[in-house]
């Protein structure tokens, strides 16, 4: 210990009191429990600092009144006798001990108040309070206060003093020869306010010509400005009884407006001697004319011009308040030094050039020719609407040009980043030229969704005036040629162009986007076939003049008055004319649909709707659940801000044709069903027949999408599964319709349809590893396999009910229950009840497959493959169960004493119901 | 023979309503039995011995459903003063009160670890109200039903709701998704098959429906019963065997789950069964008729070790 302390001595540095070394022998004292570690006060008891008048109480007996008795009323006392010694009660006699002391509410321990604790003065406040002092309404006041010694020092003034910095002093190092300062007049008075007086300001009235090399000076104090706010009723620039004037009678004296405050205040008294010849009265503004004065003209202190300045000349304020007035170009006899070329002050640090700068060359401006008349022809103006557009569009033609879009066209519109941007200049980058550029990147998506949707409500409301529009000229179809012009015009009229990338109508559709913005593009170049060019080639004609048409339309509407700065503010909480409403992002809809799946009994993807949900964050802690969405803000369902009459309404109404073709497809990502049911309502279902095909189509490509995880949905292959799926439906579709016309209303699909398709989701695991070998003719016999399996299934069940039967001693005849037919059915019906087989249903049974083999549909196979698995797959989960019911029934066997035989009947149905309740209860 | 081995005198008769008393019961953990009523009381028996343990009373209007936490360390119950009541077992004293439904509430549940009290009301709104902090508002408010709620059931980590809307709702905060199965009739009571595999829907259409958990489809479905007007609850057997529920024809209906064939009616009186409750791991099985609750055992149990 003692060998480790006098190395360790040097290097360590020890804090508090340590542990006393233990003796020989000494049990370790125990600690004090964290319990009885209690803080009392000087008489012991528990926790109590303060008095009953300083907060806390101690007052009576351990915080309750009076005495350990509690408190009693003071009995009636007769003062009679003692009426001489009754003494008044102070607060005093009120206040525990703890009030008294040191930090209580009345200490009673003489202490020096912080404006007693220090002789030495505060000459920064000392010179603010004179400044202060000469305008306050009674300027003397501030004496009493310097006679007072003020305040103790702070801590700053004590390490300053005690890095060697005396008063007076400025802050910071030493320099080497004093900045050259702008002495006072010999002349003029000195003012002293400013200038401490003797120390340094002494020394460097003589040090003006001789500056040794190796001193150095202070920095120059700086004089604190006095914000001494202004708490009194006078007006401004008010001032009191200027002791000068009112007792030394200066009336009559030259208002100097620059320098006046603080050259009162300099002197305050100092310039008795000087006046001293004058006569002594009061008078001023405050008091007007004294009964005794002599002279009365000055009553309400008329000023006159004779009393200001008529001429500007350099006046030396001298007031030393520098970076307070700003500083004043002085005349002083240094000036002589100076270059006379230069009028101004030199900065410090600064010299002047000695070598002049060249004049810049002026050039004469160019030389007019001659036959140059300053006469500016315009041409006609046309307004870019769709009725004249064939005339604007030959006086541009005329023009020789193609017309800009008017970004380029009027360049006061331009601001400096797009006239930056159109000379090919990077933007700068060091320097935040906008608002917009602080914001996080979330920040700037919803702003940019703002804007989207700012964007579309400017658009509806063209869209309304649009609709009409078309409406009107629908019934005679414009020729192809006017239609196109119709467009060409208002685009390049408009700047669809550079709104494009902002805004994007077919955001659902990646490819159709791309295709939109293509032919954006193509319209910027003033193409006229730019609609043809960027339309996908295989599409049918008819989709082609759709999507035409919707291109043209879109381009039209999206010509909105769009303006950076709309985006950058929020709108206000409450619109008048609010169109939109708040809702669900997905809804569950068309009951109609589910009603009959119900009816049908195909419960499953039918009649679910599946719908991103976000918990609570709480809410998933209190469940013990991690939260599945934990960036997310939201609680609920998703909402979105919807119109309630949407552009997209407009755009679909005219024709009730088919939706782009894989438009719920790239929807986000957790809820793929929700856009596919909102693209069935009943807008374009022509037929019954087709709206089932299309649901057909939709499920399988749901159920393929299902065979993944719901993340990799998205994924490219799984995507282009998809398309196949539909595409290669698609054709069924028109091969059905080909093939059978007749078909009623209606009618339904097979079953085998149904089957394959509703089948298919329960398995995930086997599809993935579905190989493909699969043909077309082993899908005929598949289909058999399957029918022969179930029914060896069925025969499987009734088998095994048999053997029970066997075994079962005979019972009595049933009642007879109405329940006992359905139970019949059910038996057979167990799992999704299949609607029952119509006759059109059976030929189609057998045309199916066959136009399959034609189109070597793969995917059919699989699905039709799948629901063979899922065959199987239920026969074994039936069997399980049996099993299970049964080695329950072993398991029971034990603990009841009933025979087997009767137990095992459950599986006959039609002794179910006579079962015993005690046996039911068994099972 | 099974039989009714205890009548346990319910909650008086109520005066004047139209609706019978709606006694419910709910098995805590086996060992009690809460019913509560018209009589804004709740009352926790020994099913067992029939005996009266204690009565919690502090609500204003009847209680219309009532559930135990895991521990049996407290109950929760909701009523027709649309509040939701948090009581303590022992001590018999109301906790907490959640108000905020701005109807009847129908249903209570607690969560697994009884953390979450979530309540479904006729307001069409289940509501979520914390027990661990003092929140007088709920955590999560689920509004996406479009009628009443009539039915709440937890899992560790789902949330399964019945509505009049016809639907049933799952909420599924670990995949963070809302699975809504339409059914069509008017729902009465949901349950989870106790393999947490499938969900046993009743609905007002005297159907009883076992549906995929996961992918809606229909497994199976019960009749014969007799489900018009009422709320009436619906359970599975202690080992899934068996698919029960209440009738309005004074009988309560047993189904065996695989093969939907109605195994047994069991007559319990004239009245309607309004409530009925399962045993966790035996076979006993509880029902409530008019202001009495019965439990049903099988005769050799008794044997074994008689009554209590």
């Amino acid at each position: 210990m003692a060998a480790q302390d006098s190395d360790s001595d040097e290097d360590l540095v020890s804090y508090g009191t340590g542990l006393e070394p233990l003796e020989e022998g000494e049990r370790p004292k125990k600690p004090i429990p964290l319990q009885d570690q209690t803080v009392r006060d000087e008489k012991g008891r528990y926790k109590r600092f303060h008095g009953a008048f300083s907060g806390g109480f101690s007052a009576g007996y351990f915080n309750t009144v009076g005495s350990k008795e509690g408190w009693t009323p003071s009995s009636f006392v007769s003062s009679r006798q003692n009426r001489a010694d009754r003494s008044v009660l102070g607060p005093e006699d009120f206040m525990d001990e703890e009030d008294l002391s040191e930090f209580g509410i009345a200490p009673k321990a003489i202490v020096t108040t912080d404006d007693f604790a220090s002789k030495t003065k505060d000459r920064i406040r000392e010179k603010a309070r004179q400044l202060a002092a000469a305008t306050a309404p009674i300027p003397g006041a501030t004496l009493l206060d310097d006679l007072i010694t003020p305040a103790k020092l702070s801590v700053g003034f004590e390490l300053l003093r005690k890095m060697g910095w005396k008063e007076g002093q400025g802050i910071g190092p030493r320099v080497k020869r004093r900045p050259r300062r702008q002495k006072p007049d010999p002349g003029v008075k000195v003012y002293g306010c400013a200038l401490p007086p003797g120390g340094s300001e002494g020394s460097e009235d003589e040090d003006d010509d001789y500056l040794p090399e190796n001193v150095t000076f202070a920095p120059k104090d700086v004089t604190p400005v006095d914000f001494t706010p202004k708490d009194n009723v006078h007006g401004l620039a008010y001032k009191g009884l200027d002791p000068r004037q009112a007792l030394f009678g200066t009336s009559g004296e030259h208002f100097n407006l620059f320098g006046e405050g603080p050259e009162g205040a300099s002197n305050l008294l100092g310039d008795i001697g000087v006046n001293k010849g004058r006569k002594l009265g009061i008078s001023g503004q405050a008091f007007g004319v004294g009964a005794l004065e002599e002279e009365d003209d000055d009553i309400y202190a008329t000023e006159t011009l004779s009393k200001y300045d008529t001429v500007l000349k350099d006046e030396e304020p001298g007031d030393g308040l520098y970076g307070w007035t700003a500083p004043k170009q002085y005349k002083s006899q240094k000036e002589s030094e100076k270059d006379l070329r230069y009028v101004g002050k030199i900065l410090d640090g600064f010299s002047l050039a000695s070598k002049p700068l060249s004049s810049k060359k002026i050039y004469p401006p160019p030389e007019l020719p001659r036959d140059y008349r300053p006469v500016h022809y315009f041409r006609p103006v046309v307004a870019a609407s769709s009725e004249n557009s064939h005339l604007l569009q030959v006086l541009s033609e005329s023009a020789g040009k193609p017309m800009h879009d008017p970004g380029t066209h009027s360049r006061h519109q331009l601001n400096a980043s797009k006239r930056g941007e159109l000379l090919g200049e990077t933007p700068i980058k060091g320097s935040a030229t906008s608002v917009l550029e602080f914001l996080s990147q979330k920040d700037k998506e919803r702003i940019k969704e703002m804007k989207q949707a700012t964007d579309l409500k400017a658009a509806q409301v063209k869209a309304r005036s649009l609709a009409q529009h078309a409406s009107g000229s629908r019934a005679q179809p414009l020729p192809a040629d006017v239609g196109h012009c119709s467009w060409h015009v208002a685009l390049s009229g408009g700047t669809a162009t550079t709104r494009a990338s902002s805004f994007k109508p077919f955001a659902k559709d990646p490819e159709k986007q791309k295709r939109y913005e293509e032919f954006l593009v193509n319209m910027k170049r003033g193409r006229k076939d730019a609609l043809e060019q960027c339309l996908d080639p295989s599409m049918t004609e008819w989709e082609r003049g759709r999507e035409r048409d919707e291109f043209s339309r879109a381009a039209l509407l999206y010509v909105s008055s769009h303006s950076t700065l709309s985006s950058r503010f929020t709108h206000a909480k409450e619109e008048d004319d609010s169109d939109q409403v708040e809702v669900p992002r997905d809804q569950e809809n068309d009951v109609s649909d589910k009603q009959s799946a119900v009816k049908m009994k195909m419960f499953g993807t039918l009649t679910r709707d599946t719908f991103e949900w976000h918990p609570d964050k709480l809410l998933c802690k209190r469940f013990n659940v991690p939260d599945p969405y934990p960036d997310s803000t939201l609680v609920g369902l998703p909402k979105v801000k919807r119109d309630k009459y949407s552009v997209f309404n407009f755009l679909t109404l005219q024709e009730t044709a088919s939706l782009p073709p894989a438009q719920g497809s790239s929807e986000k990502v957790p809820q793929p069903r929700a856009p596919d049911k909102s693209r069935k309502p009943s807008r374009w279902d022509t037929s019954k027949q087709e709206k089932k095909e299309d649901s057909i189509s939709e499920f399988l490509s749901l159920a393929r999408s299902k065979v993944g995880p719901p993340k990799q949905e998205s994924s490219p292959s799984v995507k282009k599964e998809e398309e196949h799926v539909s595409e290669s439906l698609s054709d069924q579709m028109v091969n059905k319709e080909v093939d059978s016309q007749p078909e009623g209303e209606g009618s339904r699909p097979s079953m085998d349809l149904f089957k394959a398709i509703f089948a298919s989701s329960s398995d995930e695991k086997s599809s993935s590893s579905e190989d493909e070998q699969g043909d077309s003719e082993d899908d005929q016999a598949g289909v058999r396999e399957a029918d022969f399996k179930s029914s060896q299934e069925t025969d499987l069940v009734e088998t095994s009910s048999g053997a029970h039967d066997s075994k079962l001693p005979p019972q009595d005849p049933a009642p007879s229950f109405p329940i006992q037919k359905m139970q019949i059915d059910q038996r057979e019906e167990f799992g999704p009840r299949l609607p029952p087989v119509f006759c059109p249903n059976a030929r189609q049974k057998l045309e199916t497959p066959q136009k399959e083999k034609h189109k070597k549909n793969k995917e059919k196979h699989k699905t039709k493959k799948e629901h063979r698995r899922r065959k199987e797959k239920k026969k074994k989960h039936r069997k399980h169960k049996h099993k299970g019911k049964q080695k329950n029934k072993k398991s029971e066997k034990s603990s009841s004493s009933e025979s087997t035989d009767s137990s095992d009947s459950q599986s006959d149905d039609e002794g179910t119901a006579d079962l015993s309740p005690q046996e039911l209860l068994r099972r | 023979m099974v039989s009714a081995l205890l009548r346990v005198p319910g909650p008086p008769a109520p005066w004047g309503r139209r609706r019978a008393n709606p006694g419910r019961c709910s098995p805590v953990d086996g060992n009690y039995c809460l019913t509560c009523g018209s009589d804004k009381t709740l009352k926790l028996w020994n099913p067992l011995r029939g005996t009266l343990l204690r009565t919690y009373s502090g609500h204003g209007y009847e209680v219309l459903d009532a559930a135990g936490s895991f521990d049996n360390s407290s109950l929760c119950s909701g009523g027709g003063d649309k509040a939701v009541v948090l009581w303590d077992v022992a001590s018999g004293q109301v906790v907490r009160k959640f108000r905020g439904h701005a109807g009847k509430v129908n249903t209570v549940q607690f969560n697994e670890e009884a953390t979450v009290i979530l309540s479904g009301s006729i307001d069409s709104s289940i509501r979520c109200w914390d027990c661990r902090s003092r929140r007088p508002e709920p955590v999560q408010t689920l509004d996406e039903a479009r009628d009443g709620v009539s039915s709440v059931k937890v899992s560790d980590h789902e949330v399964l709701a019945g509505s009049v809307d016809g639907r049933v709702r799952r909420y599924d905060l670990r995949k963070g998704q809302l699975f809504s199965d339409y059914v069509g009739s008017p729902i009465t009571c949901t349950c989870f098959s106790r393999d947490g595999q499938c969900t046993l829907v009743s609905s007002l259409d005297s159907t009883l429906r076992l549906l995929d958990k996961d992918t809606g489809e229909l497994l199976g479905e019960y009749t014969g019963h007799k489900n018009r007007e009422y709320k009436l609850d619906c359970c599975l057997s202690e080992r899934d065997t068996h698919v029960v529920s209440c009738s309005e024809d004074g009988k309560v209906f047993f189904w065996d789950l695989v093969e939907g064939a109605l195994a047994l009616a069991l007559p319990v009186g004239p009245g309607v069964v309004q409530s009925l409750a399962y045993h966790p791991t035996e076979p006993c099985l509880l029902t409530a008729m008019g202001g009495s609750v019965q439990c049903w055992r099988e005769e050799a149990y008794e044997a074994e070790d008689g009554p209590g």
